[in-house]
């Protein structure tokens, strides 16, 4: 018994030594002082501790980068324009840059320290995002593996945002996760409804968020979000929009759609491609089916690529990139212009670029927030 | 009772005799790994150098003032590893704020020096032949130095083998072992001039 006590005490305190050492190191080691953060030329200037990463630090004082992630370096979304010499590209970085921004030195926010004085360059809007307090208002089974969640805004009660962008849902420690997590998600409520948001969540196999949202998050629950980014929105122009949505990426397309119809943009002719598995993946139907009946340039084509013999599925069948071709070539006006609008799995979006681009609608032209 | 062995025999020897990389082949991995360009290898092998000497001290004070007075000499895996985690740790912070590049160079290296069977080698041997503390630094620095100039040799060599006419099926790491196993056989003809162990 009491070797057992001497050997828990010796390798405890051991331990605590070499850790408060350790402690001790980093504060003199990694204190690198008071350093400024020259955002946009002077737009806005700020005073931090140095030593932790560059996102962290923006988000401590309430600039907020995007980063679908939560900063592990895997999303890429975090990127900045660093205007002033922060040491070369890091190997944690150089597989999520393309070569025209690493020569504009554009940086993973998430990876770089601020160690000392440095400038970088952020797209204005980013100003605007906020941290949200909520409260969640109705959690509902969409299909088996997605959610509907709304979540009721307290503070800010409010919200302004682009029909298409996304918010990062802040995760608290729950099991064995026992730290804040941050991922990204589209909003699927339409603009209008400013006093809420709505997300389409799938169920994502050992997902830290996606889990917690299935099997911990309630009715009545607070939550904290942060937000809006994005990319992912309607241009203003008169081509053919081709929406292409699988699984939970119909959330974005939904928030677009229902805006226009709100808002009156009918003039345009738009395609939502809807593809699933078999008939329970399918959700929505009826909403989209609906907007078929009271816009007449909306066109609504849900496809099944398994469709199992009990769901008497009549619809589209096969994947949805070949659908997706065969509806270029048969269904749709080959000489009025067109932009793709695209949301679901890297593979799949991947794959309808390549069905996009060999139809005619350039790469410029079709957008997509991609969430790996 | 410490062996009679002369601090300069001792220092040398773990250097060129008793090496720890090519007599004990001890540390292979980040030796094989990071030998590809000089200036990681010599850092690498000085980082290792730093970490096997501090490490060796501070495990052989634990060790005589803590395990045994306690009777856990048993614990003495477990403790000597702990102390290598923490002095690593510590190097890490230290070569990061000291030199980005040569921190960036080393990439996943640097934290795996914790596990590089070398330093926990060395501090076994340490209680294992009884050295005194004063032979136990010396020959954690002489063996960190054997594998720095190991390392170093290899990587010299690698960049010379890299221009040479290989063929095809050897390149890479078939010729890399080929050649660790002739440095070896080289360092073996050392043999006989010092004996520590």
């Amino acid at each position: 018994m009491n070797t057992i006590l001497a050997a828990s005490f010796l390798i405890g305190g051991l331990s605590a030594v070499l850790a408060a050492l350790i402690v001790v190191v980093d504060g003199i080691v990694n204190n690198y002082g008071e350093v400024k953060i020259d955002i946009n030329n002077g737009k806005k200037e700020l005073k931090v501790n140095g030593g932790a990463s560059l996102l962290t630090t923006l988000s401590e004082q309430g600039v907020f980068i995007p980063s679908a992630c939560g900063g592990r370096g895997s999303c890429g979304a975090c990127k900045v324009k660093v205007l002033s010499d922060i040491g070369p590209i890091l190997p944690t970085e150089a597989p999520l840059l393309e070569e025209d921004e690493i020569k504009q030195n554009i940086r993973l926010s998430c990876q770089v320290k601020v160690k000392s004085d440095i400038a970088i360059e952020i797209p204005e809007e980013l100003f605007s995002a906020k941290i949200f307090k909520g409260v969640v208002e109705k959690i509902n089974d969409l299909t088996y593996d997605i959610k509907e969640v709304k979540i009721k805004l307290i503070e800010p009660n409010e919200i302004e945002f682009k029909a298409g962008q996304y918010m990062q849902l802040v995760i608290p420690p729950y099991e064995k996760i026992n730290e804040y997590t941050q991922r990204a998600y589209s909003i699927a409520s339409s603009p209008s409804q400013k006093d809420s948001v709505e997300f389409f969540i799938r169920l994502v196999p050992g997902g830290i968020a996606t889990t917690y949202v299935h099997k911990y998050l309630k009715e009545n629950d607070q939550m904290e979000l942060v937000g809006p980014f994005g990319e992912f929105y309607m241009r203003n122009t008169d081509a053919d929009m081709i929406c292409v949505a699988g699984g939970s990426g119909l959330a974005p397309i939904k928030s677009i759609v229902a805006d226009m119809f709100e808002r009156k943009i009918t003039n345009r002719n738009v395609w939502l491609f809807f593809g699933a598995r078999s008939l329970k993946d399918l959700y929505y139907v009826d909403f989209f089916q609906d907007m078929e009946k009271k816009w007449d340039r909306f066109h609504f084509v849900p496809a099944l690529s398994e469709p199992e013999p009990q769901d008497n599925w009549k619809g589209e069948t096969g994947l949805i990139t070949d659908v997706l071709g065969k509806y270029f070539k048969e269904k749709m006006d080959q000489n009025t212009p067109k932009e793709g609008y695209l949301c679901g799995s890297p593979g799949m979006i991947n794959a309808c670029i390549k069905v996009m681009t060999e139809n005619g609608i350039s790469e410029d032209k079709i957008y997509y927030d991609k969430f790996a | 009772m410490s062996p009679d062995v002369g601090l300069i025999s001792l220092f040398f020897a773990s250097i060129f005799t008793s090496n720890i990389l090519l007599s004990n082949f001890l540390g292979m991995c980040s030796f094989i790994s990071v030998s590809k360009d000089f200036t990681s290898s010599n850092g690498l092998g000085l980082a290792v150098t730093f970490v096997m000497t501090i490490t060796t001290a501070i495990n052989w004070l634990v060790y005589h003032y803590l395990l045994i007075p306690f009777g856990l000499e048993y614990l003495r895996y477990i403790v000597f590893i702990i102390v290598i985690a923490a002095i690593v740790q510590i190097s890490e912070m230290v070569i990061e704020r000291m030199s980005t590049n040569l921190y960036m160079s080393l990439g996943i290296f640097l934290p795996l020096i914790t596990v590089n069977c070398a330093i926990l080698g060395v501090a076994l041997f340490m209680q294992i032949r009884n050295y005194n503390f004063l032979q136990s630094v010396i020959f954690g620095l002489g063996s960190g130095l054997g594998w720095w100039l190991a390392i170093v040799s290899l990587a010299a060599i690698r960049k010379k083998v890299d221009k040479s006419p290989v063929p095809g099926p050897l390149k890479g790491p078939g010729i890399t072992l080929i050649t660790i196993g002739l440095m070896a056989m080289a360092f073996m003809g050392f043999s006989g001039m010092l004996n520590v162990q």
